[in-house]
């Protein structure tokens, strides 16, 4: 099947139109791209730019009110569109594959993992005998370690790295020409990530194949891509190679989303991120000019007026007219703000004393939280990290009263023990501590308008009644900048982002003292995230409020965090000043998790790997719970003694049984 | 992926008139709707409009076959079979819609209770709820009417009884769904009564199901109160019900006399179909 005279996928000229209520809505335009052989192409964009849909067409995959209506997709030189079905078929079981996001749902649930892969194989036409063999070879090649005893598995009995390890080896298996992976990392923890990504890099090698890599975290493209196409509302509006896109981007786009990012160990107290203003017009409302004219720091009335052509500039392609004004982009986007930090100091208002919660029953308990000893001063922000299932969330509800913690704990507010139940807590108590939820769209009641969410919280909260709520509510409203002609919108008409700011105002409305903080940005896009952190900020320093901060994302926890606390199966491993924390000397598990994560400035940090799954919560490793998975064991005294705090000093804490002064032995600078 | 994710408010019609359009557009909907509201008509004015009095007993001219005088024939007592078809619509459209919304209002109470609680008393709730549900619909009927004496009372009791535990199972697996969802915990945060967090915060949610779900049940409701009728233990003569009527005429089917039988049988059917025909189109309306 391969013929080197083709590139592995060229489009000329793409478009791509959906047909809703009877209108056409051009979804994709005159999108031109080539992926090599054995090329790493990653196509990137904010949701709802297209990415998926570029995909979809190429695999002619498009929903049934799809359709491909300008230009031509061609894989390995046929003409995707003109194939007949059983061509069609051919190519589909020969010549691509993809990996999909989500890999519980792309694999079956009611057939062992192996047999799934098997499937691969009779479908390509291999000797029934070979296909046992074959799928112990591929599972093997996806580093499992012990591949007999995973293929007998259902997917639910696998973790998720392990699942998307399968589901890699079931798109491999064909051997395809044009491998797509549709943002194959996004649902993972950093660590299985890392790892993830490591191996899609080594199979590259092994396996002749060029992959279309689609992903909206820039710096995994950055990691991973040769070449790499920005994607903004349908358009392609810069390529090129990566390392100089992300170097010196030339379209104010790809600049700006870059400059959303928090910078690599930049903080809050520095400057406020960059945001690029405005919203992705709808699709079907794009009309002429210049795509991103709307939101550009930079348009004039030619942007306006007469939409730009990709021109080639020799390596590289951009869609835009000033391409050469991209340095003033810096200039022209950077919000003039100033702020007032507070300082946090004082006594502590929150504190807690060995909070422990156990789910399950006594036969079968389940450990999410063990003797979490914290606290929380005024005006500060403590960062939570640590990978799903460490107890993050379980301790921000045990906080809050959604959950009872164990007997033994202690939560304390302001010096006064605060009961576990919600019910027992006096109003004062319950106003103080509020949250942001992870995801607006769970958060938010879709039945309420905005206006009735904030106002019943504003009146159980606070009391306030008739007009001086309604005063309240305007007031509340414009602190997140949320205009009034929301009020009556129920979140079904709201974007992403003025969702959360409406969960904000409602975590204000009774003037909380500590707020809880739960991924309050990983379900949005990179620069309504960064909106949304500057106004956090912004809220923190004007209100005096404290944050409890928990998130995935290491880039955005340092830029937010004064202290951080790194959570490990339900014990706090690490906790300190952030500096310190990011700069080390850390815990062995810090530093793992700080070197799985990719930077886009990148460079090849010594990346330090974590053997084997993180540990099941009701089988907990005895002694230090680390040591299953520790580069840096010692040997029997991890595994009997469950160690201490170490102080490195400044209140930098680290529960390891390696000496303070022997921890920095391995540990280098990292800072996301 | 989202393809069109709305940026701003305006243009977005709220979600119930959107829902209400799309069903305007469905075919099926509208056409179980000019049947339903067909029969709803003649139960409301047809007593006024048909040729024949209902009641009017013709001895002379009994068991008369269709013709253009008598379009459905006439009777064993000689009243006009048309006039008694049409004015037969009241009564059931009574009673079944009535014993629909006691249902309805009864499983939509029991199923947030098991849902929002959960539990021990969804345990209990679920277990009793299944026990209903193993009895046969007539069986509880029979029991009833026996303990409480023939009346339409007693037919609404029983359609409310047996109906509610199916309503409040299809309520409680809502609710479940929306229990885990964070507004409820937002909810919770600023101490919210139950009462208020049941009816205020998550029962709007789950309002497409219990429609879906009522629709259905109507449908049902008017089999059962005609099987009551046809059984002797619902409506009671002499009134011009499609049961009672089938019950009292169908001996005669032997005789070859079908005209007394069939259209009372046609209309029942065909209003249970264009319920049934509505509640699919709810559902699709629903759906997307």
């Amino acid at each position: 099947m391969i013929d080197s005279k083709h590139p592995a996928l060229r489009l000329e000229n793409l478009g791509v139109e959906y047909r809703v209520k009877g209108r056409g809505i051009q979804v994709l335009q005159g999108i031109n791209l080539e992926i090599g052989r054995g090329e790493v192409y990653g196509l990137v964009g904010e949701s709802g730019c297209g990415k998926s849909t570029v995909a979809y067409a190429v695999l002619r995959y498009l929903p049934r009110n799809g359709q491909v209506n300008q230009g031509r997709i061609l894989l390995d030189g046929h003409d995707v569109q003109k194939l007949g079905n059983d061509e069609l078929r051919e190519l589909r079981r020969t010549s691509i594959a993809m990996v999909y996001q989500d890999p519980s749902r792309a694999l079956n649930p009611s057939i062992p993992v192996g047999r799934q892969v098997e499937e691969v194989y009779e479908l390509a036409g291999i000797a029934r005998s070979e296909w046992r063999s074959r799928t112990l070879g591929i599972l093997n090649k996806v580093r499992i370690s012990d591949p007999s005893h995973v293929a007998e598995r259902y997917p639910h009995q696998l973790s998720g790295g392990m699942q998307q390890r399968v589901a890699i080896a079931m798109a491999l298996a064909s051997e395809p020409a044009l491998l797509i992976l549709d943002e194959p990392t996004t649902g993972l923890d950093a660590t299985v990530e890392a790892d993830v990504l490591d191996l899609i890099l080594a199979l590259r090698q092994e396996f002749v194949t060029s992959i279309l890599f689609i992903s909206h975290n820039l710096a995994v493209i950055a990691k991973m891509c040769d070449r790499v196409g920005v994607l903004y509302a349908g358009r392609l509006v810069e390529e090129g190679a990566t390392a100089e896109i992300f170097r010196t981007p030339q379209h104010p786009y790809t600049a700006g989303l870059l400059r959303c990012l928090p910078q690599r160990g930049r903080s809050k107290d520095v400057a406020p991120l960059a945001t690029i203003p405005g919203f992705l017009p709808a699709a079907g409302e794009r009309g002429g000019g210049c795509v991103f004219a709307s939101r550009c720091g930079l348009a004039d009335q030619k942007c306006r007026d007469a939409d730009p052509v990709l021109a080639d500039l020799g390596q590289r392609s951009v869609k835009c007219h000033y391409p050469e004004r991209s340095g003033e982009i810096a200039l022209a986007a950077a919000p003039l703000v100033t702020r007032q930090l507070v300082a946090a100091s004082g006594a502590p208002i929150l504190e807690l004393g060995n909070v422990s919660k156990t789910f399950g029953s006594q036969r079968h308990p389940v450990k999410a939280l063990r003797h979490v000893t914290l606290d929380i001063r005024a005006g500060e922000t403590l960062g939570l990290v640590g990978e799903s299932g460490s107890g993050k969330t379980t301790l921000a509800r045990s906080i809050l009263g959604l959950v009872r913690p164990d007997g033994g704990s202690s939560i304390k507010l302001d010096g006064v023990e605060v009961t576990a139940d919600l019910a027992g807590r006096s109003q004062a108590q319950v106003k103080a501590l509020q949250i942001v939820f992870q995801n607006p769209d769970s958060a938010l009641n879709r039945s309420h308008t905005v206006f009735r969410m904030i106002g019943r919280t504003i009146s159980r909260l606070t009391g306030l009644d008739g007009a001086a709520r309604a005063i309240r509510i305007g007031d509340l409203a414009a602190s997140v900048r949320l205009g009034e002609r929301y009020l009556n919108a129920k979140p079904r008409q709201l974007s992403g982002g003025l969702k959360q700011r409406v969960a904000i105002a409602r975590a204000f409305a009774g003037d909380p003292r500590i707020v809880v903080c739960d991924e309050p940005t990983s379900a949005l896009d990179v620069s309504v995230q960064a909106a949304i952190l500057n106004l956090l900020v912004e809220l923190q320093a004007s209100k005096q409020v404290s944050y409890v901060f928990i998130s995935h994302d290491l880039g955005v926890v340092r830029y937010l965090s004064d202290r951080i606390a790194v959570l490990y199966l339900g014990q706090v491993m690490e906790v300190g000043p952030a500096e310190a924390v990011f700069s080390g000397p850390h815990h062995p598990y810090t530093e793992a998790l700080l070197s799985s994560v990719p930077s886009i400035d990148g460079g090849n940090r010594q990346r330090v790997k974590l053997e084997g799954e993180i540990p099941s919560a009701s089988r907990l490793p005895t002694g230090c719970v680390f040591h299953t998975r520790c580069p840096r064991k010692l040997g029997r005294i991890c595994e009997d003694e469950v160690p201490g705090f170490a102080s490195l000093g400044d209140q930098h804490q680290v529960r390891c049984h390696i000496p303070p002064e022997q921890l920095p032995r391995a540990s280098q600078q990292h800072q996301p | 992926m989202s393809a069109t994710e709305p940026a701003a408010s305006n243009g977005t019609r709220s979600g119930w008139k959107r829902d209400g359009l799309r069903l305007l557009r469905s075919p099926s909907f509208m056409t179980g709707a000019a049947v339903v509201v067909f029969w709803a008509a003649c139960a409301l004015f047809g007593r006024h409009l048909v040729p024949y009095d209902p009641f009017a007993d013709d001895l002379l001219n009994s068991l008369l076959p269709p013709s253009g005088e008598h379009w459905f024939g006439t009777d064993q007592l000689g009243r006009d079979v048309f006039s008694r078809v049409i004015a037969g619509a009241r009564d059931i459209l009574t009673v079944a819609p009535l014993a629909t919304i006691i249902s309805t209002i009864l499983g939509t109470a029991l199923g947030l209770t098991m849902g929002y609680f959960g539990g021990l008393i969804d345990e209990v709730l679920s277990r009793i709820a299944d026990a209903v549900l193993a009895l046969p619909t007539v069986i509880v009927a029979l029991l009833a009417l026996t303990a409480l004496g023939t009346s339409t009372f007693t037919v609404l009791f029983v359609i409310g009884f047996t109906f509610a535990p199916i309503i409040a199972r299809t309520v409680r697996a809502g609710v479940l769904a929306e229990r885990g969802l964070d507004y409820v915990a937002a909810a919770e945060l600023r101490r919210e009564s139950s009462l208020y967090i049941m009816f205020v915060e998550i029962l709007p949610n789950v309002i497409p199901p219990i429609l879906v779900e009522m629709t259905v049940r109507l449908g049902y409701s008017i089999f059962t109160v005609a099987t009551l009728s046809f059984i002797g233990f619902g409506i009671q003569p002499p009134s011009p019900d499609w049961g009672l009527s089938i019950a009292s005429n169908y001996g005669l089917i032997g005789g070859g006399y079908w005209w007394t039988v069939v259209f009372d049988s046609a209309a029942i059917a065909s209003l249970v179909i264009g319920i049934n025909l509505m509640a699919d189109g709810i559902q699709s309306a629903l759906d997307d």
